[in-house]
């Protein structure tokens, strides 16, 4: 129960955080290009990254557990420490804040600049069943690699745990989400909180990287999966302090 | 080739990010876990020692790099 419920959080916050930078771009290329070609071009990307995990996930699947919880653990691990590593940075002021009003004020900008020689390299939108080639690429590009991200959390969240399901269920009810929040608003999701989001998927998958890649290199966890429960609150506090020195670190260098 | 370049860079990103030390020492945790167990010896509380010692060698290598009081 308590593994399904911390999956179930840390799949949806990924691939909401991802998704919610994916938006951005769709709404920039959208606005500025057309939709039509926009929406054909994330649907692709969907569709691409749907087939990629029809085909990477049986494989991962029927992998020895052994083999797949430390190759799991692992890989957790690194994306964690990743994350958690650049939210830190963010948070102290030594990294800028992830601002989705200024990346998707910068979209706009470069899209609305290619003039229509440019855009016709890629497949000028002339007629109304043609596509525009630029704003399906730029769709494209950014819908799938946000998404190659979410598939490989994804894939070994749920592979790690034998839950493939609940963790693409997890996947899709964000996906759902955030599109039919941009859907209904039309505007980047500057609101949601993603830097702290980030900051807390950094600690979820930091915390099940350091359980399951110590499970499948052969140590027991005293407690078993009551583990988890010491182990997320713990790396929340050393993330938290850190944060803090680096703060106060920072503030120091801006007196100096 | 560009099209290869540009793969190999996309996935040194995702596994390194932007610094290999902590890919590295996540490695070398599992090895020494795997050690300490085939060994018999409770090896738990190996890899988030060597996670809580990384994770602050890092930051201060990415602070280090950046200016005093500039958002990079």
């Amino acid at each position: 129960m308590t593994r399904d419920t911390f999956l179930f959080l840390s799949a949806f916050l990924a691939s909401g955080v991802e998704m919610v930078e994916a938006l951005t771009i769709v709404l920039a290329v959208g606005v500025t290009r057309g939709w039509r070609s926009t929406l054909i071009g994330a649907g692709a990307a969907a569709l691409v990254l749907a087939i990629v995990v029809a085909i990477l996930g049986p494989a991962v699947s029927a992998l020895p557990f052994d083999v797949l919880r430390i190759v799991v653990g692992g890989l957790l691990l690194v994306f964690g420490l990743q994350w958690l590593r650049k939210a830190i940075l963010r948070a102290s002021g030594f990294k800028a804040l992830h601002d989705e009003d200024a990346i998707y004020r910068r979209q706009l900008a470069e899209a609305s600049t290619r003039t229509p020689a440019e855009a016709s390299t890629a497949g000028p939108a002339t007629g109304r069943l043609k596509v525009d080639g630029y704003g399906f690429t730029l769709a494209f590009k950014g819908v799938l690699l946000e998404g190659l991200e979410v598939v490989v959390i994804v894939l070994t969240f749920g592979a790690g745990q034998h839950q493939l399901g609940l963790a693409a269920v997890a996947a899709a009810c964000a996906v759902l989400l955030v599109a039919a929040a941009g859907a209904a608003i039309r505007a980047p999701l500057a609101r949601v909180p993603e830097n702290t989001l980030k900051f807390v998927v950094g600690i979820m998958l930091t915390a099940f990287g350091l359980f399951w890649g110590a499970e499948g290199a052969g140590a027991h966890w005293p407690g078993s999966d009551a583990a988890l429960l010491v182990l997320v609150p713990v790396v929340a506090l050393w993330a938290l302090t850190l944060t803090a020195l680096l703060r106060r670190r920072h503030a120091t260098g801006l007196a100096a | 080739m560009g099209r290869v370049r540009a793969f190999a860079a996309f996935w040194y990103d995702f596994v390194f990010g932007d610094d290999w030390l902590l890919a590295l020492v996540v490695a070398v945790g599992l090895a020494a876990t795997y050690g300490l167990a085939q060994a018999g010896l409770a090896a738990w509380w190996l890899l988030p020692i060597a996670v809580a010692v990384a994770v602050p060698v890092s930051l201060w290598r990415a602070v280090r790099r950046a200016r005093p009081g500039e958002s990079r």
